[in-house]
């Protein structure tokens, strides 16, 4: 390889790491609910959606843009409380399938009540960041992208601080390692469960933005649940850590996929490859690469 | 004899609706006593601690019956949360410890569960670690590294932290060495002593559980058999091949 097809690698590792950090967006918003609740919350990519729509209608409709951001974050937040009060409150106990049947219906509800409250045109969706690539040492790098990272590090970072030490944190956790020796503990799982819908709200609203902002917002955006599910499976359906590293290495491998074998096969790779990389990981490791390590003695 | 402060009054309790596990118990704990609870396995008596913590239905279980009374008012439908912050606090058969928190913060937990603010957590850690010291050494540690006895005294740890009046105990002694569970009771024997908790203790080890009870209650497939003084129970040979799961006779080979 020359040195140009060296630094096209990186460029396209970079680029690959950098929309692997979008996918991770996504997937954390389903562990947040997993862990706690054991529930796959399908309709986590109606939330997006709906966060996106909400955002941007606001924003078309004059809100100035810090104000339509407050706003659409108090109504993600009211959406995780009335989710969690309505739907997984009455079904606590029952079977994860029936919980799972659930989300898959408020996954249509959610559409549905986006779709007549706000219509189903795309809009554009222009956050102010600029699209320009930038050069380092010879590499182009996405400018947006690399501003996208940096958000979603930041809300990761957010997370991990809040999980790790406060009390409601603290709670968090024991609640997703053991919930019968929670419940008898003392501490409320309706609560947790609230707090963390709410949280996956917050996360839904970030992920909307950015995602929206490259792909326009319209109606498919609630099909990035489809990419989020590679991840889960590469990383675990309850781990952050494992969500954060899944992404990054699904969008590199994607990416460089569809650059170096995609002309062999006609293109069109980054749709699927993500879904073969899921099942040979499935084959190997069947909790993914992080998923439910035991801490036991043996 | 002090008064009366846990009555279970005909408590009938149920599995899946139909599997009835109490068929009336009836049991009074009273105020700073040790209670032991004895009865072989499948007695039922993991089942009447649950229900005294309205732990049933998150295990498909329900009180189909009876009433329980706390300090005089009846709690029978109280939440898990609210018996805590009444000081009705359980810990539950197999330890139940945070296996991915460490040490320090399964006993957080409990505080937490019980309401208390920051400065009151550390003040009785601080009581915890002084009754277990090895917790002490072993704080940062995760709870699914340690020791099984190690875990039980987080468990009890974790209890404490929630300042109990009245501390139900489901087989403290379950899978540990005889040394070890002998540290667990006169831990426990030592807090009823000095600052008057309330117990009333689950056990298989009826040897040990009436060692260090002053009342005690026998429970067979769910229906009190026997009730007196631990002193008179102990004396009486009979019980444990009656109740308990022993052997009537000397196996001879
Ligand atoms: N979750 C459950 N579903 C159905 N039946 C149950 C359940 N838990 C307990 N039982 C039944 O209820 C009865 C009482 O059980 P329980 O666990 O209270 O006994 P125990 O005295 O604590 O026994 P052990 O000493 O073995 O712990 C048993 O017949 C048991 O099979
Ligand atoms: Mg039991």
């Amino acid at each position: 390889m020359d040195w140009f097809g060296f630094l096209f690698l990186i460029e396209v590792t970079i680029g690959g790491l950098l929309s692997g950090v979008m996918y991770a967006l996504v997937a954390i918003g389903f562990v947040l609910i997993y862990k706690t609740s054991g529930v796959l919350n399908f309709a986590q990519g109606a939330m997006v959606l709906f966060a996106a729509l909400t955002f941007v209608s606001l924003v078309e409709a004059g809100v100035p843009f810090v104000l339509a951001l407050l706003i659409s974050a108090a109504i993600m937040v009211a959406l995780g409380f009335a989710i969690e009060r309505t739907v997984l409150r009455p079904l606590a106990n029952r079977s994860p399938m029936t919980l799972f049947m659930a989300t898959l219906g408020l996954s249509y509800i959610i559409e549905g009540a986006a779709q007549i409250i706000w219509g189903t045109e795309v809009h554009r969706l222009d956050l102010g960041i600029s699209n320009a690539p930038f050069q380092v040492a010879g590499v182009f790098i996405s400018t947006f992208d690399l501003v996208a990272a940096a958000i979603a590090g930041v809300l990761v970072a957010g997370l991990t601080a809040f999980f790790r030490w406060t009390r409601t944190g603290l709670a968090f956790r024991a609640v997703a390692d053991d919930q019968f020796a929670a419940l008898a503990v003392g501490l409320r799982l309706d609560r947790t469960w609230a707090t963390v819908w709410a949280a996956a709200g917050i996360v839904a609203l970030v992920a909307g933005l950015l995602w929206g902002a490259r792909l326009g917002v319209q109606f498919s955006l609630s099909l990035i649940v489809l990419k989020a599910l590679p991840v889960l499976v590469l990383g675990g359906f309850d781990s952050v850590l494992g969500a954060i590293v899944a992404g990054l290495a699904i969008g590199a491998t994607e990416k460089l996929a569809e650059v170096y074998l995609g002309p062999f096969v006609g293109g069109g790779i980054e749709g699927w490859f993500a879904y073969v990389v899921a099942l040979l990981v499935l084959l190997i490791r069947p909790s993914g690469l992080f998923g439910q390590k035991l801490v036991e003695r043996f | 004899m002090s008064q009366p402060v846990l009555e279970f009054d005909h408590v009938y309790a149920a599995y899946n609706g139909a599997i009835a596990a109490l068929h009336g118990v009836s049991l009074t704990v009273r105020k700073s006593e040790i209670t032991a609870l004895l009865g072989a396995n499948g007695a039922g008596k993991t089942t009447l601690l649950k229900a005294a913590s309205n732990l049933l239905p998150a295990g498909r279980g329900q009180i189909t019956g009876g009433r329980i009374r706390y300090k005089g008012r009846d709690v029978t439908t109280d939440t898990p949360h609210a018996h805590i912050r009444n000081g009705l606090v359980p810990v539950l058969e197999g330890r139940r410890c945070f296996k991915t928190l460490s040490i320090e913060e399964n006993l957080t937990t409990g505080a937490i569960g019980r309401g208390l603010e920051r400065a009151q957590i550390a003040q009785v850690l601080e009581q915890v670690y002084d009754l277990f010291p090895k917790l002490k050494l072993r704080r940062n540690s995760l709870a699914g590294l340690t020791s099984g006895g190690e875990q039980q005294m987080a468990a009890i740890g974790r209890g404490l932290m929630a300042r109990p009046e009245v501390f139900l105990l489901d087989e403290p002694s379950m899978g540990l060495a005889p040394l070890v569970v002998v540290e667990i009771f006169e831990t426990l024997a030592r807090l009823n002593r000095e600052t008057g908790l309330t117990i009333l203790l689950a056990e298989q080890n009826s040897a040990i559980a009436l060692k260090y009870a002053h009342h005690a209650t026998v429970i067979e497939n769910g229906r009190s058999v026997l009730d007196g003084p631990a002193s008179d129970l102990a004396a009486r040979a009979d019980i444990r091949a009656l109740y308990l799961g022993g052997t009537p006779e000397p196996v001879r080979i």
